[in-house]
């Protein structure tokens, strides 16, 4: 068979389009399916004021989670650890405060956590990748990886981080040898009770609470109890216009 | 060569101090000891071969480390077809295992003199057992790692005193 030159660029000119036809359809079919394909757990916490205020000055969940992770109790605010703690309403939500604000809320002390974000800053700007962002969405740590230069600690904007600047074992109040301590010069904050995720049980805080303020639970599965929360109660995050995100929900 | 005496005197004494390590340890017999390290008793097999775990039980424990925290893979197929959990207080300071890092990890690190940052974190749970009482064990261990004066600044010195692990040290 004889070919003319018009004819061979006529049938390599197709050829061309399909195969770049098919890549065009490959592409957008994995995009597709990578939009579907949604995290299969997101863990959230959601935290009942009304009921967390029920029982004046209690510090259950706290101490809990102390005990639970070999948190350090160092009074000294400049050397301080802290994992859970209380902190005024306003400061917790400085943009909702105003003078005339429920009597409910006023001096009242709010319990903060790791806000366990989804575009996380202290992630972003950790240069050793000490901290990132696992799949379930957990803002997880490893101290070993961990040098200490804190940058963390200023990108945080919840102050979610604390920076051991010693040897945080003297401030231990009972050891618990299935959880390490930190050492001097690593910075540590609220994992999400990962380790107990691992085996099956709920965080320490949330299984401590007398008044079961705290509702931990996943967000990917619409008939989960926090889903179930959110959608029949009014909730606010905090800080929600510096964009990250927080996977915390405060029922007010 | 008047000095000859002075000179071979001079070189006695010069042999005698720079071999003295030998012969210290000759006397004291500690020259061919090896580190003997206090194998369990009940469990006979580790989670490796003995010879593998004699000379690569740091990989293992780094490799244990990264899919643990990293990956969040928390049990380790054995070589024999045993499950294991991973965690190096848990699993391998258990109890029927080597219970006492002392007379087990220490032993031969400190004959290599090879120091390892393993237990700044990681809790040896003999301090926390109840055997010196769990409350006492917790101030042991506040004494055996005392924070260092120049440290602690002002403030941490001032509310020393008030933290009870110190408090009990006292």
């Amino acid at each position: 068979m004889k070919m003319t030159r018009k004819r061979f660029l006529e049938i390599g000119g197709v050829s061309l389009i399909a195969v770049a036809a098919k890549k065009v359809v490959g592409a957008l079919g994995n995009e597709a399916t990578a939009r579907s394909s949604a995290p299969a757990t997101r863990w959230a916490m959601v935290i009942d004021s009304a009921k967390c205020h029920k029982k004046d000055g209690c510090t259950d969940c706290i101490s809990a989670c102390n005990k639970t992770h070999n948190v350090p109790v160092i009074k000294d605010s400049l050397h301080e650890v802290k994992w859970i703690w209380k902190e005024p309403f306003e400061n917790v939500f400085p943009s909702q405060n105003n003078p005339y604000i429920e009597v409910a809320l006023q001096n009242k002390p709010v319990m903060v956590f790791c806000n366990h974000c989804d575009s996380p800053p202290c992630v972003r700007v950790c240069p050793t990748q000490a901290t990132w962002k696992r799949e379930d969405g957990i803002v997880m740590m490893d101290w070993h990886r961990c040098i200490g230069c804190r940058y963390c600690v200023a990108a945080c904007p919840y102050g979610s981080r604390s920076f051991n600047w010693f040897d945080p074992r003297p401030y231990i109040t009972t050891l618990n040898a299935d959880f390490p301590t930190r050492t001097k010069g690593v910075v540590e904050k609220c994992n999400f009770c990962e380790e107990r995720l691992a085996l099956g049980q709920p965080p320490a805080c949330v299984a401590a609470c007398p008044e079961k303020a705290l509702v931990f639970g996943n967000l990917a599965v619409p008939r989960s109890e926090v889903r179930q929360l959110l959608q029949s109660r009014y909730t606010i995050r905090r800080r929600p216009e510096l964009g990250t995100e927080p996977n915390l929900f405060y029922s007010v | 060569m008047r000095d000859r005496g002075v000179i071979y005197t001079g070189l006695l004494i010069f042999l005698g101090l720079i071999t003295f390590p030998v012969w210290h340890d000759l006397a004291a017999g500690t020259t061919s000891r090896g580190p003997e390290p206090v194998l369990p008793t009940q469990e006979k097999q580790c989670v490796a071969p003995r010879e593998f775990m004699r000379t690569s039980h740091m990989h293992l424990l780094m490799d244990w480390r990264d899919a643990v925290v990293r990956h969040n893979e928390h049990s380790f197929k054995a070589f024999n077809g045993k499950t294991y959990s991973m965690r190096l207080a848990g699993t391998c300071l258990a109890s029927g295992c080597h219970t006492n890092k002392a007379d087990f990890c220490d032993r031969c690190h400190n004959y290599a003199a090879v120091s390892v940052t393993c237990w700044d974190c990681h809790v040896d749970p003999k301090l926390t057992r109840p055997a010196s009482g769990g409350a006492s064990a917790a101030v042991a261990e506040a004494s055996r790692f005392p924070v260092p004066e120049a440290e602690r600044g002002q403030g941490a010195r001032a509310i020393a005193g008030q933290t009870p692990a110190l408090q009990g040290a006292k």
